[in-house]
């Protein structure tokens, strides 16, 4: 059976940076698996700009931002396989893996980083009422016809949904000549990042419709038009507040799914607020000796935290195989849980273990609601170890709180690290 | 163009018909108005196999329900089409109902269905752990079963095809004449002549056998909506759970399909439109509000896809199956409502037979009855797998991730006989984009390959119809 000391499932940006990071920690027995015929995932079809702010201090394009990455791989030499897709993997670590050239393969990994990233709900998740014609598309495989393979997926479009590629598709179809009638948005605030906004919305005068949705969709062949309609406070549509739209197109941008498939297939316990698996302050999974990062760990606004993730992943795969060799003296404590509560959704990690941890960790969660004048507070128990004033977060934008091992040692007795918000008094 | 059979309808029923015509020495045509075989009421309904104790005893839905259904596995695996005998339970929530269940269970025994049980609330449960509290007693029949409707619809198709019938896709007919000799047949592509007709429209089958005979029928099109579920769904149920009809309506079920999804539905709104299968709010919540009662944690957060399709009534109630009194030499075969999937194979052997004998059609020496499907790489063991990969590579080339479907299924599904000419036609075949993303990833990748194998720019292709252009250049 062929074996490589680590294998990375996923040649988007977190697979691209945890090869990278791996093989800098002084791994060289590396294998990238891409199940696209190219490395890059969706940052290829994200040709707007906005990416590498924080990793590179300067503003890339998505393949921009790619291919910095893809160049680092290539010149470390780190090996890796496209049009690979991996159909499964075992408790043994052992990854069946099918191509065209090679056909079905096992792989043996002493050690594993998930980077599969994660796909858009569909229409039919959404339970969206209608007919069902062509012209109904999710924001991200209009932005593959359009950006990748050339194509107008319409002439007038309305979008559901206000996360990030919806925003970036609206703009797209007005640059191309299409008519965005409007975006309409269930939730009473946006799910995508404040600048998209305000870049691609109102820069081209597209109404934003927060607390609407889609109650009706028409058309035989093609999309005739659709029906929005405002909700109440149980998202359920208010009956008289139906606005009917003719339109030739209708893209979803209603939330993105990590695609966990492969670690359900593993056992690895998912957390229900990440829909990503569980992991420590390593971003080790449950199963030792296999990491995960990016957006198939959860979804991350920005590439840049993408990159600095898997960074970590990869680094700390290097040194779960460098201690297979010399192998670590247990620390002796355990490990200590993370709790998010009062409005913080989830953490990511979700736990960590103060004797073995780095010096400095970056605690990454995302918020319920829209706060303004609220703060982030961290406790160690019940004793209160930080708070942040915060002007306004929102569930579109990741925060963060970073963690000290000092803090910790300080403390030997701490059990559980709880992060919540507070209203300002 | 003159033909001794044309069968109107590519449908199941339509199907059937056309590849139990096919055994005999007679040029048959088959017209389908729409871009592919199985377009219809065949491609959207519960995908089952009933038992046969729904019928009222005597009635032509009770009779060719329980043919059909023992057909069913001898044809699955003559045509290999998935079908499997996972029985089926109807549900009684009250003492009130028990009587209803005693009488089905009766009529279930005069209609001929083999193995009917009984059963107590905890044998039920025995079988099925996730029955809802409420469930008071159930009727068990082992002969219930699930069925692929597009692989069985397709692989009559195909058989038929292979053994001469040709098929004329989107070719409607919009008049037929009776001649002296037959009948003559406008469509949208021009003339056809036949000694025999078989009207098997589906929901127009009404409109079709009105230009011919006075005996006039009325199909009065019924909507039913049903949400289709996650593969994680997967074993919630095992068997096919219906409800009593009673105090709460016709009810609705919960079933496993053939490839692993859970189902639920439908609902039964009549309407007029014959072409409007779009769902609703209310028909969608219905359903899931009426499932929880049957089964109780159903997951309804993996919902991957909701729709509707229409069954064809018939205002007699019966299935109407024969040559029309006043119309010699044409054939229906209409109302075929549900168990209508059930009865296919059966009602295809009796028209066919029928129309044999009257135009004296003598049995083919070179009838070829078996037929191979599409394979399925994925479902092979690894090192059948493996060979199928080295001799044809497209097979490793994995394009829907979630159903595990490779570009050489897709080809495949494109080259066959009567192959694929729209996305929709790739995925009623190969189950392309039926996953969990619902082709978000694959939909340009099988766009591309639609295009290339069929030499059609990707600004003509179509979703289905005609009309149905997917993208606008």
């Amino acid at each position: 059976m062929i074996c490589h000391d680590i294998v990375i499932i996923g040649g988007g940006p977190a697979g691209l940076a945890a090869a990278v990071a791996a093989k800098q920690s002084g791994v060289d027995d590396i294998l990238l698996l891409e199940r696209d015929a190219v490395l890059g995932g969706i940052l290829n079809q994200c040709i707007h700009n906005g990416f590498g702010l924080h990793t590179f201090k300067e503003e890339l394009t998505g393949p921009e931002y790619a291919s910095r990455y893809i160049r680092m791989v290539q010149k470390l030499g780190i090996p890796f396989c496209t049009g690979s897709m991996v159909l499964s993997i075992n408790k043994d670590k052992e990854v069946t893996v099918v191509s065209r050239r090679e056909g079905l393969q096992v792989i043996r990994a002493k050690a594993l980083i998930l980077a599969m990233g994660c796909r858009e709900r569909p229409r039919g998740a959404l339970n969206l009422p209608g007919s069902r014609p062509a012209g109904i598309y999710t924001a991200g495989t209009a932005q593959r016809l359009m950006n990748i393979e050339g194509y107008l997926v319409g002439r007038e479009a309305v979008i559901l949904g206000s996360g990030d590629i919806g925003l970036i598709m609206a703009r797209r179809m007005v640059l191309e000549g299409a008519k965005v009638k409007a975006v309409a948005e269930l939730m009473p605030y946006s799910g995508g990042l404040k600048r998209n906004i305000v870049q691609c919305l109102d820069d081209y005068g597209i109404p934003l419709k927060l607390g609407h949705t889609v109650v009706d969709i028409e058309g035989r062949g093609r999309v005739e038009g659709v029906t929005l309609a405002a909700v109440g406070p149980d998202k359920k549509p208010i009956p008289g507040t139906e606005e009917h739209y003719g339109c030739d197109t209708l893209l979803l941008s209603c939330g993105l799914i990590p695609e966990n498939e492969l670690s359900k297939g593993m056992g690895l316990p998912i957390n229900p607020a990440t829909s990503g698996p569980m992991v420590n302050d390593r971003l080790e999974t449950e199963a030792a000796g296999v990491f995960a990062c990016g957006n198939v760990l959860h979804v991350h606004d920005l590439v840049d935290y993408v990159s600095e993730e898997a960074a970590l992943a990869g680094e700390q795969a290097a040194r779960y195989i460098q201690n297979a060799e010399r192998p670590r003296k247990p620390s002796g404590r355990g490990p200590v849980t993370l709790r998010a509560k009062d409005g913080v959704r989830y953490t990511v990690p979700q736990s960590l273990d103060p004797g073995a941890m780095a010096e400095r960790v970056t605690v990454r969660f995302r918020v319920a609601d829209v706060y303004r004048g609220r703060s982030v507070c961290t406790y160690y128990d019940g004793e209160l170890i930080s708070r942040q004033k915060k002007r306004v977060m929102a569930p579109g934008e990741m925060e963060q709180v970073v963690l000290t091992r000092d803090s910790l040692l300080q403390r030997p007795g701490v059990k559980e690290i709880t992060i919540r918000t507070e209203v300002e008094t | 163009m003159n033909y001794d059979v044309v069968v109107i309808g590519g449908g199941a029923v339509g199907c059937a018909i056309a590849r139990e015509l096919s055994r005999y020495q007679c040029r048959t045509a088959l017209l389908e108005k729409e871009e592919d075989v199985c377009s219809g009421t065949s491609k959207a309904n519960s995908a089952i196999v009933h038992a046969g104790y729904d019928a009222e005893t005597g009635s032509k839905k009770a009779a060719f329900n329980v043919k059909g259904s023992a057909m069913m596995g001898a044809l699955s695996k003559e045509l290999d089409f998935a079908f499997r005998q996972n029985g089926s339970m109807v549900l009684c929530f009250s003492e009130d109902e028990l009587p209803a269940l005693y009488a089905l269970h009766k009529r279930g025994n005069a209609n001929g269905v083999l193995g009917l049980k009984l059963l107590s609330a905890e044998e039920a449960r025995k079988l099925e752990p996730n029955l809802a509290e409420g469930v008071k007693a159930a009727l068990y029949a082992p002969t219930g079963g699930i069925v692929c409707p597009f692989g069985m619809t397709i692989a009559l198709a195909e058989n038929a095809c292979r053994n001469g019938v040709e098929f004329f896709l989107n070719t409607e007919v919009t008049y037929i004449e009776k001649e002296k000799a037959g009948y003559v047949l406008t469509t949208s592509r021009g003339r056809w002549k036949a000694a025999y007709v078989v009207n098997a429209a589906g929901v127009y089958a009404d409109t079709l056998h009105n230009m011919v005979s006075e005996r006039k029928l009325h199909i009065i099109p019924k909507r039913g909506e049903y949400c289709l579920f996650d593969k994680e769904a997967k074993g919630h149920v095992r068997a096919t759970v219906f409800q009593l009809p009673g105090a709460y309506g016709k009810g609705v079920l919960v079933t496993p399909t053939v490839h692993g999804n859970l189902l639920i539905g439908p609902t039964a709104v009549e309407q007029e439109s014959r072409e409007q299968t779009a769902t609703t709010a209310a028909g969608l919540n219905e359903v899931c509000k009426k499932a929880g009662r049957s089964v109780r944690q159903l997951p309804f957060g993996q919902v991957i896809t909701s729709f509707a399709g229409l069954r064809a009534h018939e205002e007699g109630g019966d299935f109407i199956i024969g040559e029309a009194e006043d119309a010699p030499g044409f054939f229906d075969a209409a109302g075929i409502e549900s168990p209508g999937l059930s009865c296919a194979p059966a009602i295809g052997c009796y028209l066919a037979d029928l129309v044999a004998r009257k135009g004296n059609f003598e049995k083919k020496r070179d009838f070829e009855a078996e037929r191979k499907g599409i394979v399925h790489a994925a479902a092979l063991p690894a090192e059948e797998r493996k060979k199928l990969i080295a001799k044809r590579p497209d097979y490793g080339a994995i394009v829907c991730r979630c159903e595990e479907i490779s570009e050489g299924e897709i080809v495949d599904a494109i080259r066959r006989p009567i192959g694929a000419r729209s996305l929709d036609g790739i995925k009623r075949r190969v189950r392309q984009g039926m996953g969990r993303c619902q082709g978000g990833f694959c939909t340009p990748r099988a766009m591309e390959i639609l295009a290339r194998e069929t030499g059609v720019s990707m600004e003509e292709l179509c979703k289905n119809r005609g009309g149905s252009n997917l993208i606008w250049g």
